[in-house]
């Protein structure tokens, strides 16, 4: 078998096994420990034959393997499950026979939002990046380089609701460009919805940009003291040609580990900045969920961000693969 | 101004600069060179004499945190320190080439070797692409490379060190240039392999009488190479004539010393007595990393006050054999005796007394000695840990231990290795293995990385260490010079298994093994007509890496 | 004395980054507009919902000042190759380069025109420049303060502190004084601040920064919050509970990641194995939703304080995988060292070999490390205070106020000085995790720097 397709499946049986695992620490997690959560959808009021019932209806007392593969099958079948807010909801009203909103239905909408607010700032993000860093490392060393340098340091350091809010207060309250809240409905057309959503992508463009920058430059100015750049320029290629020519083939790999990276940094960026902005991603419900305990969407949401973040780990991992020539071109 | 048009290179009064912490150090203090057309300079030195840096000079190129201070580079009349960044860069690659040290670094591994080739001529208008490629198969078979017309394409990481140095080569001439500047291109190779490559870059340098300044530190390869030799020390000239005067006739002192340097020879002790036990006895010792064999079978003893040899080119198993010996390599087939009795086979497992009796001396002083403990923490430490001795006790025999090695006790026992010089750095190497008062002293490459005058006075010490304390020592080196001046028996390896085994004096003998004799063969000598003789000898088909293909 | 010296530092804070980011947020928001012109959408998609963007941004003047920056470019380089007699800085000057000096300049005439505006418009309401003004001049006055301190430090100190701070970068000065600042607001918090963290005041909602008139108060010249709680004070005892609980959080975080990072180097084999599955697995989770993930859990088991310790354990553990990860690196590399390898052959043991051979080595990558962590944890406490779900009441804590605080940067429309109260606190976590950055960016340099 060619090297590159037996390292490109061993990764990929690799990542699927990852997800299995973090599938479990994520169940383990909110189910190895103490707490009765039965009685959190009831309330306190509850008397202890109703915090049965409910603790077999949604087999809280099965052993907890059991739980765990019951879980995951139907995940893999598309059942999400249904949220404690649903049943206690439906306690409330008193009655089986209330139809149930089953998070699946809960979540896809706000999987396109977080999607789309995601991809908005990688498109915004990652040419403005590459481009600069390609820039600072070419003239590295000038003010240009430094400037950019304590720009991007400060932008890396800052909390996201600190640029969140710096961003509110000019292009939505002193200049009013931009809306302050992101409130994106279904039925927006296009570009009204990337209008709405642009002051998060902005925020989360100021942060990522930085990341990638830095590390794009860093990534060719390692190369550029590589033996083969002095050769080139040794040949009279001009100093453009040297970095598109020399350096950026081989950068390649670094420059791809960062974008997805950041893509996956996105991830947890977004939690944030959706919040900031109430913004209706997964992010808000995320968080909404962890403040009223609702175990079933934590679990649902923890393992959709984690499986982001694994697979784009491993898109990166698998196009370093390809981008190697010693891989590509065995002996 | 005089440019005289007999001159292709002219550099009057140079003075270059490097950038270091915070001030300017300088790295060349005034040199003038000249080269004309067709002639091959030579520029010898030891390292930091400044030989690349001037030979880059010689192009108008400064690397980063180097600058030229003062002084003219005129190249066919052109200023090139007054010539703009683009006027320079019509000249690169097309009037002017360069041939690196490493060949494996220096080609671009996300492109062909073609590609790379014809990049310069495309750039300066020279050629179309067809033609260079069709040049550059040409170019190719001159040099002798393997299958020309498919080797081009092929990627940099596809083929061996060698043969990208004829690549280099071929792709410094794809504009046929009037200037090459070969910057140390052999150092890096093997000596099988090292012959070819001087071959044909001396070859096809005449075919197309091209001018080159030809950069390195090893006198018998530049007296094969060059017409001039200039000799730098530190920045200054030290003198410069043409090859067989200075070989016959150098005027400096320092030029006779660099000259006199191969005179170091042991006289051959007498034979070992028939039924000594050996000190380190490796009996059929086969060896692997995980499934990869290295070791086949090898054996060899090393008597008492005895120096071994053992010699191989790179990837021949001698490091792997001094591995299994210390035990961070257990071997799979076969056993380490020390004085008759079976070592266990992995360190972990031996105790003090075994740790101690074999000692270890590094190739890399950097790396050997921990940069944050001083010297007297680095020597005092196998004496705390195996003699016991602490306090003042302690001190005292570091103490004897630096005197032992030469270096005067109260300067150096509270300094940091990086205050000291490379030559000193080994020498605390030496006496941190003498600390353990050992039997037996692996030596791995001690002398490679060092200038040829301090390396003579590590071997000079090592030889009295040895008449002093009866010390064994197994001697890993590629460096058949020297073998010749510390050797009592040798060991020839290739390929994980030993060609031949016998006493210094029977080995430079012939007959030899047929591969003994290759390796000895490609050695370089102080002759300039040595490879010319050579060639003539043995025919081009019969040497280097063609040979050795042809014995297997 | 203590509040004359805090307000300036206080209220200057965060006025940097403010001015850093609008200046690439603005950059941004252009070139996306160009993309969206050049690819996407016709004017008439727009609905009226986007109309204030496209009033603003205008139509296609940027292209007009694209243009005029080409030709200033060129200009400028003709003209100083002309002036200077082909002098090599503007013989080889490239075309961009040439660009980049004009653009530079204008943007310099445009922020000095703006700053001059600024004080025009301080009679009217609501004063739109406040935020501009005051950027400029905390990033004027920090780089003097940064030289001053530079140049103290050049005075003072041993011969090696002294050549420390001749070739250190402003930036990095400025980073030590600040952290030297937040260091003293943290430890003397009840000796500075005016007033107790908790006390609450019958006035709530106070404005900060502004005469009596305008609804503010000297005795609070930051303002209260909506409970009537003093934010100046609030603010510094932030930085005790803030920075502290963070600074413990590193310290636990580095020392299970360290040791188990240098066992893992020395020791290799399946103690390696191990602890780096265990780490790979802990890692495929994103920081911050793991967090979340078992702070969740773990509030169904303690609350209040008891919950804040729980968070600090749960981020002191995430984080040292990181650590983990990065200690057993430096131990790999010099492990492979041949002064390893000679005192295994000695037969040292696995403490000498980590403390007398290994980390003394390791401590400049390791210091670099800790500060980034430092900023790492810090940011991630921030965040999840933010989100109600870090440190507890009743501890004042500067993600939780920004929280709290947040809806009034909707205010600024009517009195810029509103949007003061979110942006004190997170500008305060921004300026430390900046200045840290600054630290951390200059050691890497300087250890990475002897190699260029």
């Amino acid at each position: 078998m060619h090297p590159v397709l037996r390292i490109t499946l061993q990764r990929l049986a690799l990542g699927v096994l990852t997800l299995v695992i973090v599938s479990f620490v994520i169940f383990a997690a909110v189910n190895l420990l103490p707490g009765d959560f039965a009685q959190a959808i009831l309330g306190q009021g509850a008397t202890p034959e109703a915090v049965e019932a409910i603790r077999n209806d949604i087999g809280l007392n099965d052993p907890f393997w059991i739980r765990y593969f019951d879980w995951l099958g139907a995940l893999v079948s598309g059942d999400l499950g249904v949220s404690y807010s649903q049943m206690m909801f439906a306690t409330g009203m008193g009655g089986e026979d209330i139809q149930l909103i089953p998070i699946t239905e809960q979540i896809a909408p706000r999987f396109y939002n977080t999607m789309f607010l995601a991809g908005l700032t990688a498109i915004i993000a990652v040419p403005i990046s590459l481009a600069v860093g390609v820039l600072a490392a070419l003239y590295r060393g000038s003010a240009f380089d430094r400037i950019a340098n304590i720009t991007t340091l400060s932008s890396i350091s800052s909390p996201e609701f600190f640029l969140a809010y710096v961003l509110t207060l000019f292009l939505a309250v002193q200049w009013q460009i931009l809306p302050s809240l992101a409130s994106v409905t279904p039925e927006m057309p296009l570009f009204e919805r990337i209008y709405t959503a642009l002051l998060p992508a902005l925020t989360l463009t100021l942060v990522v940009t930085a990341h990638m920058m830095r590390m794009t430059r860093a990534a060719i100015i390692n190369l550029l003291a590589s033996p083969y750049i002095e050769m080139a320029r040794l040949k009279g290629i001009s100093p453009i040609q040297v970095i598109v020519k020399h350096a950026l083939p081989n950068a390649l790999a670094p420059i791809i580990n960062v974008v997805a990276l950041n893509l996956a940094y996105l991830v947890t960026g977004v939690v944030v900045v959706e919040v900031v902005f109430a913004y209706p991603g997964i992010g808000n419900l995320f968080v909404d969920a962890v403040r009223s305990r609702d175990i079933p969407v934590v679990q649902i949401c923890c393992l959709i961000f984690a499986s982001a973040y694994v697979l784009l780990n491993l898109t990166a991992d698998i196009l370093s693969i390809l981008s190697n020539p010693r891989l590509r071109h065995p002996k | 101004m005089a440019k005289d048009s007999d001159f292709l290179v002219q550099m009057n009064d140079i003075y270059i600069e490097g950038r270091s912490d915070e001030t300017w150090m300088p790295i060349i203090n005034g040199v003038d060179l000249t080269l004309r057309r067709g002639e091959v300079l030579g520029l010898i030195g030891e390292s930091g004499a400044g030989k690349s840096t001037l030979g880059l000079a010689a192009m108008g190129f400064c690397r980063d945190g180097v600058r030229i201070s003062g002084g003219e580079v005129y190249f066919d009349g052109i200023d090139l320190l007054a010539a703009g960044a683009s006027a320079k860069r019509n000249l690169l690659g097309k009037r002017i080439a360069y041939v690196a040290q490493s060949a494996a670094a220096s080609f671009n591994p996300a492109h062909r070797l073609i590609d790379q080739h014809t990049e310069a001529p495309i750039r300066h208008g020279v050629m179309s692409r067809a033609e260079s490629e069709k040049d550059g198969m040409e170019l190719y078979q001159r040099l002798r490379l393997p299958n020309p017309d498919e080797i081009g394409f092929r990627y940099p990481h596809q083929v061996s060190g060698g043969q990208l140095q004829r690549a280099m080569t071929a792709m410094a001439m794809s504009c046929r240039p009037d200037l090459i500047i070969f910057d140390e291109p052999t150092t890096a190779l093997d000596v099988t392999t090292q012959i070819e490559v001087l071959a044909s870059i001396r070859d096809i340098v005449a075919q197309f009488n091209t001018a080159a300044i030809y950069i390195t530190h090893d006198l018998a390869v530049v007296a094969q190479m060059a017409d001039r030799i200039k000799v730098l020390l530190k920045g200054d000239e030290v003198e410069e004539a043409d090859t067989r005067t200075m070989l016959t006739d150098p005027k400096e002192d320092y030029t006779k010393s660099l000259w006199a340097v191969r005179a170091f020879q042991r006289p051959q002790k007498p034979a070992v007595l028939s039924g000594a036990t050996p000190v380190i006895s490796v009996k059929n010792v086969t060896a692997a990393y995980g499934p990869v064999p290295v070791l086949n079978d090898v054996s060899f003893d090393i008597h008492e006050g005895r120096t071994v040899a053992v010699v191989g080119e790179s990837g021949s198993g001698k490091s792997t054999a001094a591995r299994c010996i210390t035990g961070l390599l257990p071997p799979k087939q076969g056993s380490i005796e020390f004085e008759g009795q079976a070592l266990p086979s992995d360190y972990r497992r031996r105790n003090r007394m075994q740790l101690r009796q074999a000692q270890m001396i590094y190739q890399m002083a950097d790396t050997a000695l921990n940069p944050r403990k001083t010297i007297g923490e680095i020597i005092g430490r196998p004496v705390q840990f195996y003699m016991g001795l602490t306090g003042a006790a302690k001190r005292k025999r570091v103490e004897e231990l630096l005197d032992e090695i030469e270096l005067p006790a109260h300067q150096y026992i509270d300094r940091l290795p990086s205050e000291l010089s490379g030559g000193q750095k080994q020498r605390i190497g030496i006496a941190r293995a003498l600390a353990a008062e050992p039997k037996f002293i692996i030596c791995d490459e001690v002398t490679s990385a060092l200038d040829q005058l301090v390396a003579e006075g590590i071997l000079r010490l090592l030889a009295r260490l040895q008449d002093d304390l009866k010390l064994s020592y197994m001697f890993i080196t590629h460096d058949l010079a020297t073998v010749r001046s510390i050797a009592d028996e040798v060991v020839v390896m290739k390929d994980g298994r030993v060609v031949e085994q016998g006493p210094k004096s029977e080995m430079f003998q012939p007959p030899h093994h047929a591969y003994t004799d290759l390796l000895l063969s490609s050695v370089p000598e102080m002759d300039p007509d040595w490879l010319t003789k050579l060639l003539a000898e043995r025919g081009i088909e019969n040497i280097g890496d063609a040979a050795v293909t042809k014995m297997s | 004395m203590s509040r004359s010296l805090v307000v300036p530092a206080i209220a200057l804070l965060f006025t940097v980054i403010v001015l850093v980011d609008f200046v690439m947020g603005i950059g941004v928001l252009w070139y996306l507009y160009a993309v969206l012109q050049i690819l996407m959408v016709p004017f008439e998609l727009m609905t009226t919902a986007t109309a204030p963007m496209v009033a603003v941004l205008g139509g296609w003047k940027w292209i007009v000042y694209l243009a005029l920056l080409c030709v200033g470019g060129y200009g400028f380089r003709a003209v100083g190759q002309r002036l200077t007699k082909n002098r090599p800085f503007y013989r080889d000057m490239p075309f961009s380069v040439a660009l980049g000096y004009v653009f530079a300049a204008t943007l310099i005439v445009v922020v000095l025109l703006n700053y001059s505006r600024s004080f025009s418009t301080l009679g009217g309401m609501p004063d739109s420049y406040f935020f501009f003004r005051s950027a400029l001049h905390f990033l004027v006055l920090s780089s003097v303060a940064a030289v001053l301190f530079r140049q103290f430090g050049c005075m003072v100190g041993t011969a090696s502190t002294r050549k420390l701070f001749r070739q250190m970068p402003a930036t990095a000065s400025f980073g030590i004084l600040i952290i030297i600042c937040y260091a003293i607001a943290a430890i003397f918090a009840p000796m500075i601040a005016p007033h107790g963290q908790e006390t609450i005041f019958p006035r709530a909602n106070i404005i900060p920064l502004v005469p009596e008139a305008m609804g503010g108060d000297p005795a609070f010249p930051l303002g209260t919050d909506q409970i009537g709680r003093d934010i100046l004070s609030r603010l510094i005892y932030g930085a005790q509970n803030t920075v502290g609980i963070a600074f413990v959080t590193t310290v636990l975080a580095f020392f299970l990641g360290v040791t188990g990072g240098f066992l893992a180097a020395v020791l290799r084999g399946w103690v390696d194995q191990v602890l780096s599955r265990l780490v790979d697995v802990l890692m495929a989770i994103p920081a911050l939703i793991f967090s979340l993930l078992l702070i969740t859990a773990a509030s169904s088991l303690f609350s209040g304080t008891g919950l804040t310790w729980a968070m600090i354990v749960i981020i002191a553990v995430i984080d040292s995988t990181r650590v983990f990860r990065l200690s057993r690196a430096v131990g790999m590399n010099i492990v492979v060292m041949d002064y390893i390898e000679a005192s295994r052959l000695r037969g040292e043991g696995v403490g000498y070999m980590i403390f007398r051979e290994i980390l003394p080595n390791a401590t400049a990558p390791l210091l670099a490390e800790f500060g980034l962590r430092f900023c790492f944890v810090f940011l991630t406490i921030a965040a999840l205070s933010f989100l109600g779900l870090g440190i507890q009441p009743p501890l004042a804590d500067w993600g939780t106020m920004v929280k709290d605080l947040g809806q009034f940067v909707n205010y600024a429309a009517f009195l810029p000085q509103y949007a003061m109260l979110p942006l004190l606190p997170a500008g305060a976590i921004a300026l430390l995790t900046v200045a840290v950055n600054f630290v951390v960016d200059w050691m890497l340099q300087r250890s990475s720097g002897l190699k260029e």
